[in-house]
């Protein structure tokens, strides 16, 4: 009877703390020779190596039952790793098993921010590398090219990947019902601290027109404007300049009202058909909160942000039930078609020259 | 000959398939959380071929425009919206448009075949040898339909407005567009329906203006009533007098005050005799 079996070792957020998998993380170099490594034992088919910040993990297809713990110890050998304590958060899955962690993973399902698309570029990646480097065969070529397919179908039939789970892309997310695109937004930072400053990169990240940043100390905000690409702008200026600006993010530290009604009625009479989008994450506010009810004006503050964040994530959650479903369904069908291929008694060497080290190593979206 | 339908079998099809538009897209956002999309455009689409075939068929029948009872207009003016619908919806990513379009829609048609008086006095040949006055009356209904758009994208700033403010942005909400888009959609679509209509006063006005026809004054009053509203409409929009969710509100009534001059407008009111048809195939 033959051992032949898929299987995934590796170690994950779920079970290993950061501080751990900082000790298990490979850099390219570690990569490359570890692939060596693992491409010279016996018994080991395939594999590929996904390597991301929020995990390490090999999916290989092995000739009999120690092959998986032989993998396992090649990597903690190379990382100077306890193998017991590496044993205490493991991951090892098995067969249609291993199928449905690969869909999950790739579905964005087992990612640490649940529905994150980037994880599924990094598979890729880590399969293409395996692929060129002729470390991968007909069973998991074929997994993983299935796993791609369910992953996609996971993403199309449920709304896992729907609504921004932190406060700055929910800010970014907003702004995008309001304006639609962000490419002729301009955007007023005020504030030089970094709960402003990471909002204002994501917003550039999505394409703002421009960004002009204000402090209450001028060289701080020029030093941030330096860093960010942006211009900076006198604090004082803040309210006569206001009607300019599309969006404005405000996060100082000031004990007072730094945007008064009057300020913001001032500027919306200069520009009243222009939407005015203001994001108070000050606390106390920055932002005088009467100006909620002025047309054409929409006031979100820290706790409206974080609760949005909080529902997108909760919304999220339900639907991985309905992802894991579509998973195992799409697992257990990929099983039937490999069972055979995997279980046959393998008819060529176990390690094989063209065996050679490819992988990716990518941060994972936290 | 397309099928051995009537007429008006085509069109309680074509109002069947707006219905099955509404009714799949309204299971789409309450059970599945999403709009139905492709699906939803597709059953508009076939309705809107079985419309146009069943109104190709009407005017065959009256040799012209099918203008000439309360029933044709309510037809040709749900059929602009959804022809506008179907260019609008395909460019700009509109889901909801088309699953409001679909209940507007099917409303519209149903209850104009719902009442047979209203298509009593089908009349032939109203619109006599002028290609001109023919005209008039189309572009007129047509530019109905762009209100009826207008409409619906008004109602759709007003959710989006109401979903901002109030900060409900999950469910269905996030799939409405930008309220920057819905605003600008409305201000072209007011353009271009009070464009339209104005021309087709315009042509009625030099066409209609001989000694041998006689115009109903109601008819005119009414519709150059509605004329005259939405280039005001237009100009306080443009002015920046009227903005946001009032101009929203503004659209709407407009649209309803147009849906219900329909009676008033109805071409050849008093003027020609009515005739039973031809039975139209």
């Amino acid at each position: 009877m033959s051992n032949g079996h898929l299987f995934v070792i590796g170690a994950t957020h779920h079970r290993t703390p950061i501080e751990v998998r900082e000790r298990l993380s490979l850099d390219a170099d570690d990569t490359a020779a570890l692939r060596d490594q693992l491409a010279a034992l016996t018994g080991l088919r395939e594999f590929t190596v996904l390597s991301t910040c929020n995990r390490i993990e090999f999916y290989g297809v092995a000739a009999g039952p120690e092959v998986a713990e032989q993998v396992g110890s090649a990597f903690c050998r190379r990382q100077n790793f306890d193998p017991a304590e590496f044993a205490s958060f493991r991951l090892e899955l098995r067969d249609a098993a291993a199928l449905q962690h690969l869909v999950e993973v790739a579905a964005g399902l087992d990612s640490q921010m649940l529905g994150e698309t980037e994880i599924f570029g990094q598979m890729k990646q880590a399969y293409a590398a395996a692929q060129a480097a002729g470390n991968t065969g007909p069973v998991l070529n074929r997994a993983f090219q299935k796993a791609f397919q369910a992953a996609k179908q996971v993403r199309t039939q449920t709304a896992i990947t729907t609504g921004q789970v932190s406060v700055a892309n929910v800010a970014v997310e907003l702004a995008g019902t309001i304006f639609g695109g962000l490419s002729d937004a301009r955007i007023l930072l005020l504030g030089a601290g970094e709960i402003g400053e990471k909002t204002a990169k994501a917003f550039q990240s999505r394409g703002a027109a421009s960004l002009t940043v204000a402090s209450r100390r001028l060289e701080r905000a020029m030093e941030l404007a330096t860093a960010l690409g942006a211009s900076a702008l006198p604090f004082e200026q803040r309210e006569p300049r206001l009607a300019e600006f599309d969006i404005v993010v405000c996060a100082t530290s000031a004990p007072e009202i730094i945007l008064p009604g009057s300020a913001v009625r001032a500027a919306m009479a200069r520009r009243p058909a222009r939407p005015l989008f203001l994001i108070d994450q000050a606390l106390p506010r920055d932002i005088d909160p009467a100006v909620a009810e002025l047309e054409n004006v929409f006031l979100y503050n820290l706790d409206d942000l974080a609760r949005i964040a909080e529902e997108n994530r909760a919304a999220r959650e339900a639907e991985t039930l309905k992802g894991r479903a579509i998973a195992g369904e799409k697992a257990r069908a990929l099983w039937q078609q490999l069972a055979a291929q995997v279980t046959a008694p393998s008819s060529t060497p176990a390690s094989e020259p063209a065996r050679t080290s490819a992988s990716a190593s990518a941060p994972e979206t936290r | 000959m397309i099928l051995p339908f009537t007429d008006r079998t085509w069109l309680w099809l074509a109002a069947a398939l707006y219905l099955a538009g509404f009714i799949q897209g309204s299971i789409a956002l309450f059970k599945r959380g999403r709009p139905a999309g492709g699906a939803t455009y597709a059953l508009i689409l076939l309705g809107y071929l079985a419309q146009l075939a069943g109104l190709g068929l009407r005017g065959r029948a009256v040799g012209g425009c099918p203008l000439g009872n309360a029933f044709e207009l309510y037809q040709f003016t749900a059929w602009s919206a959804i022809t506008l619908y179907l260019v609008v919806g395909a460019t700009f990513r509109l889901s909801l448009l088309g699953y409001f379009t679909a209940c507007l829609a099917s409303t519209v048609t149903l209850v104009s075949l719902l009442f047979p008086s209203w298509d009593a006095g089908q009349r032939v040949r109203i619109f006599g040898p002028n290609p001109w006055i023919e005209l008039h009356a189309a572009l007129a209904v047509f530019s109905y339909g762009v209100f009826a758009l207008l409409a619906l994208t008004s109602l759709m700033f007003l959710l989006r407005h109401f979903s901002l403010k109030s900060k409900r942005l999950g469910g269905w909400f996030s799939f409405l567009p930008s309220i920057r888009d819905l605003d600008h959609m409305g201000v072209r679509l007011l353009a271009a329906g009070a464009a339209i209509l104005g021309f087709a006063v315009a042509v009625g006005a030099v066409h209609w203006a001989r000694p041998e026809t006689v115009v109903n004054l109601e008819k005119v009053l009414v519709t150059v009533a509605v004329a005259g509203a939405a280039f005001a409409l237009l100009l306080l929009r443009l002015r920046g007098i009227l903005l946001a969710r009032r101009f929203a509100v503004a659209c709407l009534i407009l649209y309803a005050a147009a849906l219900l001059s329909l009676v008033t407008v109805e071409p050849g009111r008093g003027r020609v005799p009515a005739r039973p048809a031809p039975a139209a195939r």
